[in-house]
């Protein structure tokens, strides 16, 4: 495997909940859409494969309470970026899958091909009571709810073969109905019919990240330690934190930590110097296919990464800067795949 | 004429259908209506033309007639918030306007996506909120298709509720703006949310702070009696469908403004656009080959016959659209036939005895017919004609303004803001510049309801 993919995850001011302290920027700044085309911006240029965009209907346990929609900034930035992938966070237990659908497919179209999604279970009640819906707490039922949303999403991308707009001036025809697929999807909960109000996204199918447990319907499955099975792409998810001109990694974590202590992450962590952390990722990059990094502080250390962490990683080889004009199933190694509904 | 309002402006919008057939999609010049691209030229064109606002329609079910998919017309489209979002880190100061149903989102969901487009747009969102009681576009949702014609109109009367409910959650000024601060937001400033009505149960903290303009601007497109008093009470903006006869608009808007007053609001607190069609040429002779050319684009044989066979009930694609209405008489289906397409409630073989004396009298073929019976042409004239017209419109109390929407995309736009919008300006009525950086703003619009409502007053809402 010759592909090792960067991600950088950009939610709110970085993975800490203190993170805003020492954001570049005011408090009533972090949601304008000038500081997010700037964060995105900044990833981009330092040759960030894709950057994915966390998010819940609620509050997050962190200072910041206040969040924009992911797909919406996903797609805020997808005209004003040219190469990098954009990976909204869209939960699946409450939320209606043919809106996921249409939306993630639009932010394909608006990206030109880089569009991306990492659907979640989500277990928080305080979201059932946002949606007005029933709880659903069964894992077995989240599960269900993650399974038949990703079915329904990647049927939908299919059910307008690539050539269904005929424009058929003779016939006097715009579409090729026979190119139109009802998805006909029945399941427990819900039922879907279909076709798509979106023709099939220029990906095909947008790249759809998951955990173990969605391994057979997704393309990229994230992991937090490195017992993952191999199989498929995996990236390994790592919070990052790195020294910087004006202080240690160490004490920017306890400075942040003084004023909010950050819960235990389940991820593996890294805090130090950018040498170190190109070491350990030149070491990933044997066992993984990409990582997830979820920087402490974004605007603080994605300077770092930019300058010191992504360069020799670039240069030696063990990364590449995604291509221009290509998409990001092409940047990740995947194809596009052939449409599930097209006669052979 | 009287001129009502001497000075006032005309206000256009663009209205991006994607799915119809009136945009005619058979002229080389016509490109994509998928491809990003076309928006992006589309809606500089009309912030170059300082419009007000770009419209996204919406679409939750392909079309379809006689139980197959309808194949003439353009058809698939973005999802609305996700391209408008998309628009708005291309542009800096047009409105950007997302239809979306009240019966198939939930408030908690929606209010925080349109909330999330104004936030990033800096105060330029709006919602063109429409209700349907189509249970066959249900088949794609969640909740299924039914719902009664009568609590339509509830559901989007408390769905519109319970957004500005969330909307109206964070105190203006709640986010901190110093990283010194205590806290990021002040604790006490973010009301939390518990609404239980007869169509919802919401409980929640909404994680969107207000928006430069207060919230997105509620734009209302139904006509009836229900829909017009549900404008009065809610919207801010009604997007109508009297857009070609003057005295028909004034009619409307007259009627509007008895119902702003009986809600008890200002009659001049809604701003009244009405779709409609602009052809342009330099004279004469050619505004009337240019109209025949945009009908002819518009009305296509097959088209023309997919028009009368939803009257008919039935399928007539084999027949001559240059012949004769069909001899029998309409079939009665006990459900319409036809999925995503209006009869307006009227009793087919009431429609086809019209257009049967409408064809002996004009001695019309079954094409001509569904032209004169579907067409809404609105203005066609040189620049100069159609800028006194529309000014008058405006001065006169008809409408505010028009949403165009383009009979061919993305160049449909250019000759509106090359030859109309500078003849509009040379006659006071139309801005040369924007003034405003808000939605609100451009419209004039005054703060939101439910600001004046609770006797708040934030000078930042009007602006």
């Amino acid at each position: 495997m010759s592909i090792f993919a960067l991600g950088i995850e950009l939610d709110g001011e970085g993975g800490h909940p203190a993170a805003w302290r020492h954001a570049h920027h005011a408090p009533s700044e972090s949601l304008t859409g000038r500081v997010l085309q700037h964060k995105v911006a900044a990833a981009e240029n330092a040759g960030f494969t894709f950057a994915t965009f966390d998010d819940s209907i609620v509050p997050a346990t962190s200072d910041i309470t206040a969040r924009v929609d992911a797909i919406n900034r996903a797609s805020f930035v997808a005209a004003t970026t040219s190469t990098i992938g954009l990976v909204p966070v869209v939960g699946t237990t409450y939320a209606e899958p043919f809106h996921i659908s249409s939306q993630i497919a639009t932010l394909d179209y608006s990206s030109r091909g880089r569009g991306g999604w990492i659907p979640t279970r989500v277990h928080d009640p305080a979201v059932a009571r946002a949606w007005g819906r029933p709880l659903i707490s069964e894992p077995a039922d989240l599960d269900r709810e993650q399974r038949d949303s990703i079915t329904v999403a990647r049927d939908l991308w299919d059910s307008w073969e690539d050539d269904a707009v005929v424009r058929d001036y003779a016939s006097g025809r715009f579409l090729d109905r026979d190119k139109l697929h009802y998805v006909d999807f029945q399941g427990e909960s819900f039922s879907v019919k279909g076709p798509a109000i979106v023709p099939r996204p220029p990906q095909g199918q947008l790249v759809v990240f998951g955990t173990e447990a969605d391994r057979d319907q997704v393309d990229v499955v994230l992991a937090q330690n490195a017992d993952t099975t191999r199989q498929g792409l995996t990236f390994l998810e790592l919070d990052v934190t790195l020294d910087t001109p004006s202080a240690s990694a160490s004490e920017r974590l306890e400075s942040l930590n003084s004023y909010t202590r950050a819960p235990s992450s389940s991820r593996r962590e890294y805090t130090g110097s950018a040498a170190g952390l190109v070491d350990l990722l030149a070491e990933t990059a044997e066992t993984f296919d990409g990582v997830r990094l979820f920087p402490t502080v974004i605007d603080a250390d994605i300077r770092e990464l930019a300058r010191y962490v992504l360069p020799p990683l670039l240069k030696s080889g063990v990364a590449h800067r995604p291509v221009p004009g290509s998409t990001f199933r092409s940047n990740l190694g995947l194809t596009r795949p052939a449409n599930r509904y097209e006669r052979v | 004429m009287t001129l009502h309002r001497p000075d006032a402006q005309v206000h256009f919008g663009v209205f991006f259908q994607g799915v119809n057939h009136t945009t005619i999609w058979s002229d080389p010049a016509s490109g994509s209506q998928i491809d990003f691209e076309t928006f992006r030229r589309i809606i500089g064109t009309a912030e170059r033309g300082l419009f007000d606002a770009f419209f996204l329609g919406e679409g939750l079910r392909l079309r379809e007639q006689e139980g197959k998919i309808l194949d003439l017309d353009i058809a698939g489209r973005p999802d609305a918030i996700a391209q408008l979002s998309a628009l708005a880190g291309i542009t800096s100061n047009i409105g950007l306007v997302a239809t979306q149903n009240t019966t198939y989102n939930e408030p908690g969901d929606l209010a925080r996506r349109l909330a999330g487009l104004d936030i990033l747009s800096d105060g330029r969102a709006g919602w063109n909120a429409v209700t349907t009681d189509n249970a066959w576009t249900g088949e794609n949702f969640r909740r299924g298709g039914f719902l009664d014609h009568e609590l339509r109109y509830e559901r989007a009367d408390q769905f519109i509720r319970t957004a500005r409910a969330i909307w109206d959650a964070w105190a203006d000024d709640a986010i901190a703006t110093s990283r010194d601060s205590e806290f990021w937001a002040e604790k006490d400033a973010v009301q939390r949310v518990s609404l239980s009505t007869s169509q919802f149960d919401v409980d929640l903290d909404s994680t969107l702070p207000r928006s430069r303009q207060g919230h997105p601007v509620i734009f209302q497109a139904g006509d009836s009696p229900t829909g017009r008093d549900f404008a009065a009470a809610n919207a801010d903006v009604i997007f109508s469908r009297h857009g070609t006869d003057f005295d028909e608009a004034l009619t409307f808007a007259n009627d509007i403004r008895a119902r702003l007053r009986a809600a008890g609001r200002p009659e001049d607190d809604i701003k009244i656009l009405p779709g409609t069609q602009i052809v342009l040429a330099e004279n004469a002779a050619e505004v009337e080959e240019k109209e025949r050319w945009v009908r002819d684009g518009q009305f296509t044989g097959p088209t023309a016959l997919s028009l009368v066979g939803l009257v008919w009930g039935k399928d007539l694609s084999d027949r001559d659209p240059d012949g004769p209405l069909p001899s029998e008489d309409p079939v009665v289906a006990p459900i319409s036939s036809t999925r995503g397409a209006f009869r307006d409630g009227k009793d087919p073989v009431e429609i086809a005895k019209e257009w049967r004396a409408l064809a002996e009298a004009k001695n019309l073929s079954l094409r001509e017919v569904a032209i004169e019976t579907t067409v809404r042409s609105g203005f066609a004239g040189t620049p100069g004609q159609v800028a006194d017209e529309l000014t008058k419109w405006v001065r006169e109390g008809a409408t505010d303004g028009f949403n165009i929407s383009p009979y061919i995309v993305p160049g449909g736009l250019d000759e509106i803001v090359d030859w109309l919008v500078p003849e509009l300006q040379e006659r006071g009525a139309y801005r040369t510049e924007y003034t405003e950086t808000t939605l609100r703003g451009h419209l004039g619009l005054r703060e939101p309801l439910t600001r004046r409502k609770t006797g708040e007053t934030d000078s930042s809402a009007a602006g």
